[in-house]
């Protein structure tokens, strides 16, 4: 009895979760002349057509990846130098460091996109400059990724030996090869968590963005100048292929990392 | 027991899922990038280095989609200058990225009104019309508008009018008139603009005042007409009217002629009138803001979209009116025709269009809007309990994410 309880309670959450996303996957199928999103008019792939025509969408969608992708990069690699500096801080400076850093995470976004664009006009003023655009965007996204990767690289380093970096020294590594073998593969599943996380939020955004796109547009703000008129179909196509891009994405990790833990596990029974 | 970390190490440092995440996106990227040069074969101008940024309203413009003509791509290729088109939502999000700076546009397509506001705040540049010889063919009644007394700085891109969405299958009577909307027969199944200038425009087409009247009382009555009206609305919507409508969860509502028309074509219960005491009639225009580096080329721009030939091509995808009688020769006969998209002139006789207002006016139409909506003015008690709420919730995930880090520190 409890265990039907437990069960249905899962299935309503995960119902309550990809409910949505299904019927999003479901009408970009919809044959509708009127891109209806509530009245089903047949099975068709004319959204899926329409929206690899479409130079408009594509483009943004290019802004956006090449965007998401440059900002998870940086910030990975900066936000992984800064945990690994914070961590052997004294306690009093980290903790300002950390209060520092999670400031943006508090922060309403809306005050982080004003604020960040009146430094970049002025900056670029400054320097001769004539608009904000693809520069200014990863700027602000590198800046609002930043805290995610440090928080999430930091666990892994807490939770890491020290002395497993003084021992290869030890045995004769240089300090920036012991780091390359010793430190970096303990607090790599931090990085990917907060690399994913950086190249997601990025996707995501369109507060900080709209405030600091300039002349380039995203995607998130090219759906929103949809809502005149109706948000096409196409972005349910579009979002139906992402979402399935992302499903295997996932799926493959996953296969791989058990594989992974597989093998680990025989060379330790070896 | 140090050696057995050497293949761990060397396993994790090509961990998979640190490539596949860039390499992904990069596959995805290069794969997208051939679809601009599809069409440059013939005829194409030299590359003038020069990219101009068009803002627009969004899905404004024929694209290239469902076999129509890529606009954009067509300039470039007959003139060599790049065109980097992005678009907008609304009049006051192009006003806020323009008043903001640092971003640099060269054409803009505001509505009448923000033409006038931005004539008013200095923001426009004089157009050149020597740049622009298909001005001739923009029709007589769009020239000198009220919102740009003597055509100086904008040229009209499309027009429309308000009119009123009815579904015959619930209501079977002919309706004329913005009464219907006040109908408590229809009660619940109204639905109106969520935006205070179109939704007031009706109220003060019933009470005979002028759209842009400064008189405080006058706006003071339309806002009585419309608080008296929400108990009947259903909803205040704007682009969520097509899926109202068409799930018949609405039976009547207010739109533009050319955004709604594809609802007339679809369905045959639903029907379009301009009701007889008169409507909004409104002009996106094409504007070069004072600051562009590119003026020449944004005026050749702007004269190529009103050739007659790309203008009736652009206006046969993008469903609204054109203001160019010469255009209509190469749109679709059925849409050429329709009283729905052009309107005979004695409907057109009795539409106002609108203009900026005054700022105390525009405070003012605000303010009354909000009250209407919400059905009278906010308890300023209950304003400040949300603060305080609100600060709350603020205050307990400080301390909250506080003591989490404690934890994670300690």
């Amino acid at each position: 009895m409890k265990r039907t309880g437990a069960r249905i309670y899962v299935f309503l959450i995960f119902l309550f979760l990809y409910a949505p996303i299904f019927v999003l996957i479901v009408f970009s199928f919809n044959d509708s002349e009127t891109a209806s999103r509530t009245v089903w008019g047949g099975f068709s792939l004319r959204w899926y057509r329409k929206l690899f025509e479409d130079r408009l969408i594509l483009e943004a969608l290019r802004n956006t990846l090449f965007i998401a992708v440059v900002s998870a990069a940086a910030s990975t690699v900066l936000g992984t130098m800064a945990a690994i500096g914070i961590n052997s801080m004294r306690r009093l400076p980290r903790r300002i460091m950390m209060n520092i850093t999670n400031f943006p995470m508090v922060n309403p976004e809306i005050v982080t996109g004003v604020s960040l664009m009146l430094l970049f006009v002025s900056t670029v003023r400054l320097f001769g400059g004539r608009s904000l655009g693809m520069a200014s965007l990863i700027a602000a996204h590198i800046t609002f990724c930043l805290p995610y990767v440090i928080l999430s690289v930091l666990p892994k380093l807490r939770q890491m030996d020290p002395n497993l970096y003084e021992a290869a020294q030890d045995l004769g590594c240089p300090p920036l090869k012991a780091f390359f073998k010793v430190v970096l593969p303990e607090i790599m599943p931090g990085i990917v968590t907060g690399m994913i996380m950086a190249f997601t939020l990025s996707i995501d955004d369109f507060v900080i963005s709209y405030f600091t796109s300039g002349t380039t547009q995203t995607l998130p703000i090219y759906i929103y100048s949809m809502t005149r008129k109706r948000i096409s179909p196409e972005i349910n196509a579009l979002s139906t292929v992402l979402f399935t891009v992302i499903m295997v994405l996932l799926i493959i990790i996953n296969v791989r990392s058990f594989k992974d833990r597989d093998s680990r596990q025989k060379t330790r029974d070896l | 027991m140090k050696k057995c970390h050497i293949p761990y190490t060397k396993k994790a440092f090509t961990h998979p899922d640190l490539y596949i995440v860039p390499g992904l996106c990069a596959a995805l990227c290069l794969s997208l990038a051939p679809a601009r040069t599809a069409l440059a074969q013939e005829n194409t101008a030299p590359n003038r280095g020069v990219t101009i940024n068009v803002y627009n309203w969004g899905e404004y413009i024929a694209n290239g989609t469902d076999d129509s003509l890529d606009v954009n791509e067509e300039f470039t290729r007959r003139t060599g200058i790049q065109v980097n088109y992005t678009t907008f939502d609304s009049n006051e999000t192009l006003y806020s990225k323009l008043a903001g700076g640092g971003a640099d546009y060269d054409v803009i397509i505001p509505s009448d009104y923000m033409v006038s506001k931005l004539i008013d705040e200095n923001m426009l540049a004089e157009l050149d019309f020597s740049n622009i010889p298909n001005f001739q063919y923009i029709d007589e009644r769009f020239r000198d508008p009220e919102y740009d007394p003597g055509s100086r700085y904008s040229v009209p891109y499309t027009w429309g009018v308000v009119g009123l969405f009815y579904n015959t299958d619930y209501i079977e009577e002919e309706i004329t008139s913005w009464t219907a909307l006040w109908d408590d027969r229809y009660a619940g199944k109204i639905l109106m603009f969520d935006n205070p200038r179109d939704s007031f425009a009706i109220a003060q087409f019933l009470l005979g005042q002028s759209l842009n009247t400064t008189e405080e009382s006058d706006w003071a009555e339309a806002a009585a007409l419309l608080k008296q009206q929400k108990p009947l609305v259903q909803a205040y919507v704007m682009d969520r009217i097509f899926d109202k409508m068409e799930s018949s969860e609405a039976w009547i509502a207010p739109y533009y002629s050319g955004d709604a028309a594809i609802l007339v074509d679809n369905s045959d219960s639903i029907r379009f009138v301009v009701p007889e005491e008169g409507t909004n009639y409104f002009v996106d225009a094409m504007c070069i803001p004072i600051t562009s580096s590119h003026k020449a080329e944004a005026e050749e721009y702007i004269n190529f979209l009103c050739d007659p030939e790309i203008a009736g091509a652009n206006m046969n995808y993008v469903g609204y009116s054109t203001p160019e009688s010469a255009a209509k020769a190469y749109m679709d006969e059925e849409m050429v025709e329709s009283s729905l998209y052009y309107p005979d002139d004695e409907t057109l006789a009795r539409t106002q269009v609108f203009v900026n207002l005054p700022e105390d006016t525009s405070k003012l139409v605000d303010r009354l809007w909000a009250e209407a909506k919400m059905g009278g003015p906010g308890e300023s008690a209950v304003l400040i309990a949300i603060i305080l709420g609100f600060l709350g919730v603020y205050i307990a995930i400080l301390v909250s994410k506080k003591q989490k880090r404690r934890r994670e520190l300690a």
